[in-house]
């Protein structure tokens, strides 16, 4: 944590991919006091398919550090972060 | 402490080999139960499956399959569990996907399977898209009115 932000590592997988043609990225956010529901809407700040995707109109779910998250979900400086399709093994 | 074994893998599997490394030196197991699933040939309209890719992801995927593993193992009293589960691109006909429980009694290893499965198939990070020859589509989850879809419709509704 520092003045400049904090890291978050970004990862997307599946159909999300797909749509947002992006597999991983490494983003700064403003502060030092984030959730999953404030890292969405900075997401969905950058308009477009990410505001379309992101909107909740399509299932999605988010892990931190590889758990199931809630909007609730507090996110720690250099966390893992990962944006998926509703799970579809077996 | 049961057994507990999770693989995820390019490679086809053997239930004969998965048997045989079960280790039960005390002779508890009276029971052993196993579902192997298998890629089915749904067409899409006149269009055959060609093909079926498992995604996953790394790490998640392995740690997910061991806390249910592990989870199952106390709720059913087992003795070994073993999931493996499949990715890459498959041909209809080849296996996906094994849960295998060996525990005292038939009725723990036979509900424990299909905990296991219920669970994997809504808690585990796999994703599967369809081949329908130059055509790709990915599969939509058959349950998305799960309580995680839940949590987040009432957190929307309460924006």
């Amino acid at each position: 944590m520092n003045a400049a932000g904090m890291q978050i590592h970004l990862l997307y997988f599946a159909r999300l991919r797909d749509a947002l043609a992006c597999d991983a990225e490494t983003i700064t956010l403003p502060g030092s006091n984030h959730d999953v529901a404030t890292l969405l809407a900075h997401l969905r700040q950058r308009g477009g398919i990410w505001a379309s995707e992101l909107s909740g109109d399509k299932p999605f779910r988010v892990a931190v550090d590889q758990h199931m998250a809630t909007p609730a979900t507090r996110i720690p400086d250099g966390a893992e972060v990962a944006v998926f399709p509703p799970v579809t093994g077996g | 402490m049961a057994d507990i074994h999770v693989r995820v893998q390019h490679d086809d599997f053997s239930l004969d080999a998965e048997l045989a490394r079960l280790a039960d030196p005390l002779r508890r197991c009276g029971a052993i139960a196993s579902f192997v699933g298998q890629v089915r040939n749904d067409p899409a309209g006149n269009h055959a499956l060609t093909a079926l890719t498992l995604e996953h992801y790394p790490g998640m995927t392995e740690r997910s399959l061991h806390a249910l593993a592990s989870d199952a193992a106390v709720r059913f009293a087992l003795d070994a569990v073993v999931i493996i589960h499949r990715i890459g691109t498959l041909q209809p006909g080849e296996r996906i996907v094994l849960a295998l429980t060996a525990a005292a009694h038939r009725k723990a290893a036979l509900h424990a399977v299909d905990y296991l499965m219920d669970h994997l198939k809504s808690t585990v990070p796999f994703w599967k898209q369809e081949h329908h020859g130059a055509q790709h589509r990915w599969v939509d989850a058959k349950h998305a009115d799960d309580a995680a879809l839940q949590q987040w419709q009432a957190h929307d509704a309460a924006r």
